[in-house]
């Protein structure tokens, strides 16, 4: 199954920053086994636009589509077996230590 | 009920989760399989007082809910392999204990208390699928509709199939990890029903599945102790009221009354239940319950596993009953000091059963005055009608002197 994580930022971080594993290193083996098909950093919601249509009409709105005090600050997608493997995966990121992280399975057909 | 129709409960009630977890596995269907286990058992209703009763009831409800669930899927033209597995699917009985097979229904004991579902979806889930408890009695026991019951049990199971959430039994530190989450669903199942305003239905089940989970897992000491912990407080479940369905203390209730056999079993369980926080509580409660009256109760003993329960988990209401213990063996003064410790940082504040243990402790201390002015404030902060004319009565008793009350948890 494909999952979608969601790298959230959080107002309540982990107390022990030191303790988070390292992001280079969390990369590279879920590049090198496949759990990791693809993934980037967000550019920082300032830069971000919302998009709408309606009655026809194009409405562009500047920032996230959501104010809230938590920020996306990026993806990854995974490829894992089950919900287990990716709670897994997640546990062993850095932000899910110093934010949080939202799992999404993706519909596949 | 005829005899029939007993065959059909017994037999339901030992192969049901066994047919819903088999027919899971194959299908990945949870409401196919409910639906199927539910339609062999109506069809066993039907056929056995007229028939007889099959010389394997378990199994010719298997092959009666795997038939109906071939007929669905046939109609609903799915892939060939999950019929073939299907047709293959014959065997009730429980897995050989050896080897790496797992029992279909720890697999769907595991599944239902998933940690990525709500725990109220946990505790219902685990009703209906593994207990086959209805809809409807779920419902009332969470005080919710059944239609409410009905949109949560069905959220839990699309999250299942659309999460991904995999039917299997963790192994090794994954285990370790999961266990505790189950146990609590089955501890939470159970105060539900032990709960003054509970079902008691579902403490029955919450033992059951507790039996089921320590056969499964007889390796592991947690098990062990919660099925202890269950079953020696259920062995005073007819004592536990008088006549007007008051809640009596412990030293008020008919021993003779207690059920000597889960006293038996739940003591027993002790040599492998390890030390773990439900094993310490089953102590507690096999101290109690083996007592032969409340006088020679070993108090001593019992506050030592508190002390050991309070290390473990130190929960406002863990140091309570701790207090009450150390007030038993040791004198009200001691038991005072470690409810001043309980309630430090203002933890119980307007928690009814800490007012009643300072009321107590404060009688035996001398304080008459003071103890009925504390037994009638717990009164009035308690909801329960029952528990307050039990605190009211013992503000009474204190004007009549020379009674020597003692009042545990029950």
């Amino acid at each position: 199954m494909k999952y979608m994580m969601l790298v959230c930022t959080d107002t309540e971080p982990d107390k022990d920053p030191s303790a988070a594993p390292d992001i280079e290193q969390w990369v590279a083996e879920r590049d090198a086994n496949g759990q990791r098909v693809t993934g980037s950093r967000f550019a920082p919601p300032s830069a971000a636009t919302t998009v709408r249509v309606r009655d026809g009409e194009l409405l562009l709105t500047d920032g996230p589509f959501a104010e809230t005090q938590e920020v996306i600050v990026g993806f990854d997608l995974l490829e894992c077996a089950d919900l287990d493997e990716a709670i897994e995966v997640v546990r062993a990121h850095p932000m899910a230590y110093a934010g949080r992280i939202e799992l999404r399975p993706l519909v596949e057909d | 009920m005829t005899d029939a129709a007993g065959a059909v409960a017994d037999a339901g009630a030992e192969a049901y989760p066994r047919i819903v977890a088999a027919l899971i596995r194959v299908t990945g269907d949870w409401t196919l399989a409910e639906d199927c286990a539910q339609e062999a058992l109506a069809a066993a209703l039907e056929r056995w007082p007229r028939d007889g009763v099959p010389a394997n009831p378990g199994g010719w409800l298997m092959t009666a809910a795997r038939n109906r669930a071939v007929d669905v899927l046939r109609r609903a033209a799915v892939e060939r392999r999950k019929l073939r597995e299907l047709a293959l699917l014959t065997d009730p009985e429980p897995a050989p204990p050896e080897g790496d097979v797992v029992d279909d229904r720890l697999r769907l004991i595991f599944t239902c208390c998933h940690p990525a579902l709500a725990l109220e979806a946990r505790v219902a889930l685990t009703l209906r699928t593994v207990a086959g408890v209805p809809t409807a009695e779920i419902a009332r026991a969470f005080l919710v509709s059944e239609s409410t019951m009905t949109r949560r049990l069905t959220r839990a199971k699309t999250k299942i199939a659309a999460a991904g959430v995999p039917y299997r039994v963790p192994t090794g530190p994954a285990l370790v990890e999961r266990l505790p989450g189950v146990l609590a669903v089955l501890y939470l199942l159970f105060t539900r029903g032990y709960d003054a305003s509970g079902e008691p239905a579902f403490a029955t089940e919450a033992v059951r599945l507790a039996r089921l989970l320590h056969t499964l897992l007889p390796d592991q000491p947690e098990p062990a102790g919660l099925l202890a912990l269950f079953l020696l407080h259920h062995s005073r479940r007819a004592a536990r009221r008088d006549a007007d369905g008051d809640l009596l203390t412990l030293d008020q209730q008919d021993r003779a009354r207690w059920n000597q056999a889960e006293i038996a079993e739940g003591v027993a369980l002790l040599d492998r239940a390890g030390s773990g926080p439900y094993a310490l509580q089953a102590r507690i409660a096999a101290g109690h319950a083996t007592a032969p009256t409340a006088a020679e109760t070993d108090w001593p003993a019992i506050a030592g596993w508190y002390d050991e329960l309070v290390r473990r988990t130190p929960t406002p209401v863990v140091r309570l009953n701790r207090a009450v213990a150390h007030g038993y063996a040791y004198g009200p003064g001691p038991g005072l000091d470690l409810l001043a410790e309980a309630r430090a940082g203002g933890a119980l504040d307007g928690y009814p059963p800490a007012l009643a243990v300072e009321a107590e402790l404060t009688a035996r201390l001398g304080d008459q005055r003071r103890a009925m002015a504390l037994f009638q404030a717990a009164a009035d902060a308690v909801r329960s009608e029952p528990e307050r004319r039990a605190l009211l009565r013992r503000a009474a008793e204190l004007t009549r002197p020379a009674r020597r009350g003692r009042s545990a948890p029950s």
